[in-house]
């Protein structure tokens, strides 16, 4: 457990959000402590994109307060807050007109560091692709994998202390997935980054995350270790989902 | 004619000479868009020309409207008009059969109401003359159109659209005879001969003192009721010529009263049939009226005149030349505004996306508009010339440019626009690296689209007094002459390819990598 109880990264304060008569976030509080993966899952709609991105204000609460490195993120300028955050979407989301090099390049030259390339370089070699076979590709001359991992070292080219995953790895198959998900583990071990990761694969809860929310209808049902979760499951709700999950975990 | 043939004494005696040392401005010479009304705006031009003065031509620059909007507004100086079309048409009176009553009537009424001057009339009159081919008349037994009225509602007319509309054409015989035709085709001066001599249609409206009335060999019915009233051709001159230069105005008095409708048939006989260029047939008959020393036009080798399209273009290649550099800087200026205006106006619309409809569909109605009609419209705001038409191509470029733009940077690869913004980009760096690089091929589709429409909507502006390659076209409609129509045409149609062509370059420039 690289969790250290005395170090908060992130705090959601009561927070809640509705988009017109939706009610997405309800009063939501949760602590990520530095170092820690904690995963949010639960079904669509149960309001887990809404708060992840409500920690680098791609989204600003209704009502409530988030906390980031322990300073109210509503006083922090946003761009230069997500500039310090690194990000994964769904759809990797590369610049399809930029080489894979000037993507990984993003932050690094957002934040107008000197040395752009070496950067690039070792967050491509970190996720597993060589710098010199595919930096001057472009993005449509990979495959699905290769992409995430790209978009993985462009998160990560900037050395943040934070890592927000917005279900990563959902749109892969299930090879790529897992071995994407194995390297993922292993990159977080090796750099202790702090992250956040969306998703709705319970598999790839219990495999990453150091504790686990499970969200429904905009609040936490239950946030603890995977152990915790298997042993003592809050609600109901939370003893359905692992009853269905273990079907799947045979 | 003795009246006017005295009142062009009397003018010629008070003209003097145009002083040289105030350097009087050119007089602006313009003609309607038919081969007589070239004849004789060439002939005033000439004169003017020999006697000293400068002078600006804009032949065939449009049918009575834009011309006298024209005429109103000091745009041009002079064209030549017919009293009974500024009784009728303009004026709106009721007709009067005499002769110089309706020039009394329109002399007084244009000067008090517009400050315009008819100069005394030039001896002939042209009016409508309603033509059958000779066997339909055989046939009918028609010699008036008293006689058409009895079998109209049988026959099938091909009329100017100018004749349709105005009071002294369709609708007045319509009243005065009871003409009913089975069927009304609106045909071009250029097509309604050709449509009748081969039986596309039965009756035209053809003019008086036209020359392939003769060549067609065709009846014209006697308008038995008088219901045309005298359509007495004359100089109509500005009000501001009259004031700038009143010498001026008196040597065009010189011609007055000297061309019987026997001349007049003769000569367009020359331009419309015999395919004589209309500098030189207007350069002959000042010379035959004495008016002019032997030395004016320069007489040009008469082996143009059987010659095929490209022999005739590359006789005319300095003409077309020069058209075709007016084209373009008709077509660059009004795309490169259109450009600085619409690409901003598409991106602010996309980041206010509930103004966006409105504002593009308000600019798209503009592309609804005929555009003569917008050339019309622009002749009381504008004048004529460049200006006009500058700003009406602009108008109809925007729409492409903007509808473009706007859904170019809107559609722009949505994931990727979302990532960037995630990462830290500024709206403007979002703008400036991503959506913009990504919809360039879009916009610039836009723009392409623009260009194209417009080299072929330039061609109108000839219409207007704007130049470029409609002046050809125009003319080459005016007088039925297919050479002419294609030494702009084809032209204008290299370069719609050629423009086309060179912004495909640009796009390739332009387009993102990947």
């Amino acid at each position: 457990m690289s969790a250290d109880p005395h170090e908060e990264a992130l705090r959601a304060l009561q927070v809640a959000k509705h988009f017109g008569s939706v009610r997405a976030l309800n009063g939501v509080s949760i602590t990520v402590y530095k170092g820690e993966c904690v995963v949010l899952i639960g079904e669509s709609g149960s309001g887990k994109t809404t708060l992840l991105r409500c920690f680098n204000r791609l989204i600003d609460p209704d009502a409530g307060e988030v906390f980031v490195g322990g300073r109210r993120a509503s006083e922090l300028d946003p761009v230069l807050l997500r500039r310090r955050v690194g990000y994964v979407p769904q759809d990797g989301g590369l610049l399809p007109h930029w080489r894979v090099r000037r993507n990984v390049e993003l932050v690094p030259w957002l934040r107008e560091v000197p040395n752009t390339r070496d950067l690039a370089a070792q967050a491509l070699g970190i996720v597993g692709l060589d710098p010199a076979v595919f930096g001057d590709r472009w993005p449509r001359e990979l495959s699905g994998g290769q992409r995430q991992r790209v978009a993985v070292a462009r998160a990560l080219a900037a050395r943040p202390d934070l890592i927000l995953l917005d279900e990563p790895f959902g749109a892969l198959d299930a090879i790529t997935r897992a071995e994407l998900q194995a390297s993922f583990h292993e990159i977080r071990q090796e750099l202790s980054v702090t992250a956040v990761l969306v998703t709705h694969d319970l598999n790839e809860a219990f495999l990453l995350g150091d504790r686990i929310a499970v969200m429904r209808q905009g609040r936490v049902e239950q946030l603890a270790t995977p152990g915790e979760l298997r042993g003592a499951p809050a609600t109901d709700y939370v003893r359905q989902l692992l009853q269905r999950a273990r079907v799947t975990m045979i | 004619m003795r009246f006017s043939a005295l009142a062009a004494l009397m003018l010629a005696a008070s003209a003097s000479p145009p002083d040289q040392s105030s350097r009087p401005r050119p007089i602006v010479v313009a003609s309607k868009p038919f081969g007589e009304s070239y004849l004789l705006a060439e002939m005033f031009a000439q004169l003017l020309e020999a006697r000293g003065y400068s002078v600006q031509r804009r032949p065939g620059l449009g049918a009575t409207e834009i011309a006298f909007q024209a005429l109103r507004t000091n745009a041009i100086d002079v064209y030549p008009e017919y009293t009974g079309t500024g009784l009728l048409a303009i004026l709106g009176e009721r007709p009067s059969p005499d002769p110089q009553q309706v020039f009394r009537q329109v002399s007084t009424e244009f000067r008090r109401r517009y400050g315009a001057r008819w100069l005394p009339p030039l001896g002939f009159q042209n009016t409508y003359a309603i033509s059958v081919r000779k066997e339909t008349a055989r046939h009918y037994g028609l010699s008036t159109l008293s006689d058409l009225a009895r079998v109209s509602r049988r026959l099938k007319a091909g009329l100017t659209p100018d004749f349709i509309g105005r009071p002294d054409g369709l609708p007045g015989i319509q009243k005065a005879y009871n003409i009913g035709f089975r069927e009304v085709r609106a045909l071009l001066p250029a097509v309604k001969y050709q449509a009748l001599a081969s039986g596309e249609v039965d009756v035209i409206d053809g003019y008086s003192t036209d020359g392939f009335i003769a060549r067609y060999d065709l009846v014209v019915l006697e308008d038995d009721l008088r219901f045309f009233p005298p359509y007495e051709a004359a100089a109509l001159a500005s009000s501001n010529f009259a004031r700038d230069v009143p010498a001026g105005l008196a040597v065009l008095g010189e011609l007055s009263g000297l061309l019987t409708e026997g001349d007049m048939r003769r000569l367009n006989r020359r331009i419309e049939v015999d395919r004589i260029p209309i500098p030189r047939v207007a350069a002959g008959a000042l010379l035959a009226l004495g008016l002019t020393g032997s030395t004016t036009a320069p007489d040009r080798a008469a082996d143009t005149l059987r010659a095929g399209v490209l022999a005739y273009m590359w006789s005319q290649r300095q003409t077309v030349a020069g058209l075709t550099v007016r084209h373009l800087v008709l077509v660059g200026i009004s795309l490169a505004a259109a450009i600085a205006c619409a690409l901003p106006l598409g991106l602010a619309l996309e980041r206010r996306r509930s103004r966006a409809e409105p504002v593009i569909r308000a600019v798209g109605l503009l592309q609804t508009l005929p555009s003569i009609a917008l050339l019309a419209f622009m002749i009381p705001l504008l004048g004529i010339g460049l200006v006009p038409a500058l700003v009406a191509l602009f108008l109809y470029s925007l729409y492409p440019i903007l509808r473009n733009t706007y859904t170019g940077v809107r559609d722009a690869a949505p994931e990727a626009v979302g990532a960037a913004w995630a990462l830290g980009m500024t709206q403007r760096q979002v703008l400036r690296y991503v959506r913009l690089p990504l919809a360039a091929p879009v916009i610039m589709a836009g723009i392409r689209t623009a260009a194209v429409i417009n080299v072929g909507t330039a061609t109108l502006a000839a219409f207007i007094g704007a130049g470029g390659l409609g002046d050809l076209i125009a003319a080459g409609l005016a007088l039925s002459d297919t050479r002419m129509i294609l030494s702009g045409a084809l032209p204008a149609a290299v370069l719609a390819l050629l423009v086309d062509a060179a912004l495909a370059g640009c796009e390739r420039l332009v387009r993102p990598g990947g």
